[in-house]
């Protein structure tokens, strides 16, 4: 069953960090480890959570094809006790397999508090299957169904397949699953648990909830960014000394050029990945809580009639908001949508919010170009386009990307996470993300170093380099946005990483960080200034974003038109504002 | 009287009929432990005719009016 607590028993039983969520079908991609259990290395393998042997989603299907071609030692399937009522109907189903059988009834913790009582024995006669009460989250119960496990591998040394007929049709399971859940669960027919209600009252209040909400998430933020930016600071110190001390003496008797292609390339791509890390744990860390604590489902049933009117649903939302923080684990998230067309758009759209590494692009620029009290209201408007935007594209493309996913979601009861869930799944995520963003960055950027510095001899990014060659060829597509050439070689190392433009632009123009606003503050209006940062805004997203939705799309044709779609909307965009606010005088 | 769930109140408990819904999505309406003869409750709507919350056994879920009215329930006497 989805969030039931299986990763984590998964984690427990081989050490190993699979991803824990208080988050409907959290692990997609199976998860296996070999564990040492009775005296054999055992293959234990996670399949995903699912709610019926006979479903026709990703997780179902990959459960069936898995038991109809795989021979096993026995299952072992992980139920929530306080739902007894009806996760008995998938012990039922899998009881008809004939397969040696371990039912582990988690959360027995919230079970007791709820008043329900479960018959064990009784249960395990039924079913014909060793039951065990537990619970993985705090680790009671565990060395039990270990016990239990390595029992039933003694008896079964041998794998063996399933009966088939156990995947055919099964109308009389109700009446089954009815009296077995008379015989052996005492609770009330209807639960009716205080804690979870008093916050709900305020939490999905049909007038507050939505404040309260976005009041969370923007609490959310200031903290990520409270706690990650010292720490980004503190890398990128450790960086600066690590050049100084050790790769400077290193390379002093260089050529210059490999000098400057292993600091200002190879160096400063690892560091783009490396100072963008603490932010990015943090992140983590903060998103496990809100994640766990049964909220995000929450927030999608606020939002639902909004986005349903877009093409999307409330789940679609909820990934915008982790798309604040970065774009990459928000992606990932869209992984609990059943439909691909809902998912595709989902991903289509979330490129456009605005992530941490814009919102640093934008800071500066605003402080360099606006007034100190004009520059908050810029921000906002940058955010309330990222929204518009966003929806705009869901609008018009909800069209080629129709769905009718019925939405069903589980409003699961509020949970807080163990420290240690919390700091392995921050651990896990960032390790993912490094994996499969990093070769991207450093690809990337060693592109744009020889971009600016070929051919040999020449000034960094200057009109003879290749870049300044290609902003040249651009410059006719540029000009009518009011940003010139040197600007748009910006916007080319903003494709690696949005984070990179600024020092990009301090390249360009041969100045510090500090010299550098005032350097734009010469160079640009407000009005070119605006267009700059729309541009930054919706254009391409950054290399990482791209590799991720090629990953989860696992379509080129898709990641083309997420990539196309948006470079040509932000042209538009921009010129539509340049070209009027220039024809109104400004 | 049976209704469809989506015209009952917030707070109003009642039976499950019936159930007319294609294979697969019965089938995930069965998962999540609404069959007839259980009781259901509805606890609130959301926002903007939004998405219907609902207590069905020991679960909370949330489903969409859409989706709701394909569910025939009988009011339950008042408790």
């Amino acid at each position: 069953m989805p969030n039931t607590g299986k990763s984590t028993l998964f984690n427990r039983l081989t050490g190993a960090a699979a991803r824990i969520g208080n988050w409907p079908g959290i692990t997609v991609d199976l998860l296996s480890a070999k564990v040492l259990l009775a005296g054999a290395m055992v293959e234990v393998v996670d399949l995903p959570g699912i709610y019926n042997l006979h479903g026709f989603s990703d997780d179902e299907m990959v459960v069936r094809r898995f038991l109809e071609t795989q021979a096993v030692n026995g299952l072992v399937v992980v139920l929530n006790a306080t739902q007894l009522d009806r996760q008995l109907s998938l012990a039922l189903q899998l009881k008809r397999l004939g397969l040696p059988l371990v039912v582990l009834l988690n959360m027995v913790d919230e079970a007791k508090r709820l008043g329900i009582r479960v018959d064990t024995e009784a249960l395990a006669r039924s079913l014909g299957a060793e039951v065990a009460l537990l619970s993985a989250k705090y680790g009671q119960g565990f060395e039990r169904v270990r016990g239990l496990v390595e029992n039933l591998l003694r008896r079964h040394p041998a794998a063996q397949h399933g009966h088939a007929e156990a995947f055919r049709e099964d109308e009389d399971i109700e009446a089954e699953l009815a009296s077995l859940v008379a015989q052996s669960v005492h609770a009330p027919a209807l639960l009716d648990d205080a804690r979870v209600q008093a916050l709900d009252r305020w939490l999905l209040h049909p007038w507050l909830g939505l404040p309260l909400f976005f009041g969370a998430m923007f609490l959310l933020f200031q903290l990520v960014y409270g706690v990650g930016t010292p720490l980004q600071d503190l890398m990128e110190w450790l960086l600066v000394h690590f050049q100084s001390l050790a790769l400077d003496p290193l390379l002093a008797g260089a050529p210059p050029l490999l000098k400057s292609f292993v600091e200002d390339g190879l160096f400063n791509g690892v560091g783009t990945v490396l100072t963008f890390l603490p932010i990015i744990v943090v992140f983590f860390l903060f998103m496990a809580v809100v994640e766990d604590s049964g909220y995000l489902s929450r927030a999608a049933f606020l939002m639902d009639a909004v986005m349903a009117r877009l093409g999307l649903d409330g789940r679609s939302f909820v990934m915008q908001l982790m798309g604040f923080g970065c774009n990459v684990p928000a992606l990932m998230g869209t992984r609990v949508m059943r439909s691909r067309a809902l998912r595709l758009l989902t991903m289509l759209v979330l490129p456009f919010s605005l992530c941490s590494a814009r919102l640093q692009v934008f800071l500066f620029l605003t402080t360099a170009i606006f007034s100190p009290r004009a520059a908050p209201v810029v921000m906002f408007s940058l955010y309330l386009a990222s929204i518009a935007i966003a929806f705009f594209t869901a609008l018009l493309w909800r069209k080629r990307f129709q769905s009718h996913e019925p939405l069903l979601l589980e409003l699961p009861p509020y949970r807080l996470p163990t420290l240690k869930q919390l700091v392995l799944q921050a651990w896990q995520q960032s390790g993912h993300f490094l994996k499969g963003a990093s070769g991207f960055i450093v690809i990337g950027v060693m592109l744009v170093w020889l971009l600016t510095h070929l051919p040999v001899g020449v000034a960094p990014a200057s009109a003879q380099s290749w870049a300044g060659a290609i902003a040249d060829w651009m410059a006719p597509a540029f000009r009518p946005l009011g940003i010139d050439a040197l600007q748009s070689i910006a916007l080319l190392f903003g494709f690696v990483a949005k984070e990179v433009m600024i020092g990009a632009l301090a390249v360009i123009y041969g100045v510090g960080e500090d010299a550098l606003k005032a350097a734009l503050a010469a160079r640009m209006d407000w009005v070119s200034a605006y267009s700059f940062m729309l541009f930054t805004l919706i254009y391409t997203p950054c290399l990482s974003t791209v590799a991720v939705l090629k990953q989860e799309s696992k379509s080129w044709a898709f990641t083309a038109l997420a990539v196309a779609w948006p470079l040509a909307l932000a042209w538009g965009i921009s010129f539509a504002f340049y070209q009027t606010a220039r024809a109104l005088g400004f | 009287m049976d209704t469809p769930l989506d015209q009952l109140h917030p707070r109003q408990t009642a039976e499950i009929q019936s159930i007319q819904a294609e294979r697969e999505f019965s089938r995930r309406l069965f998962a999540l432990g609404l069959r007839p003869g259980q009781l259901i409750r509805v606890l609130r709507s959301g926002p903007l005719k939004g998405p219907l919350h609902i207590r069905v056994g020991h679960t909370d879920v949330m489903i969409r009016r859409q989706d709701a009215r394909r569910i025939q329930v009988r009011l339950a006497p008042q408790t």
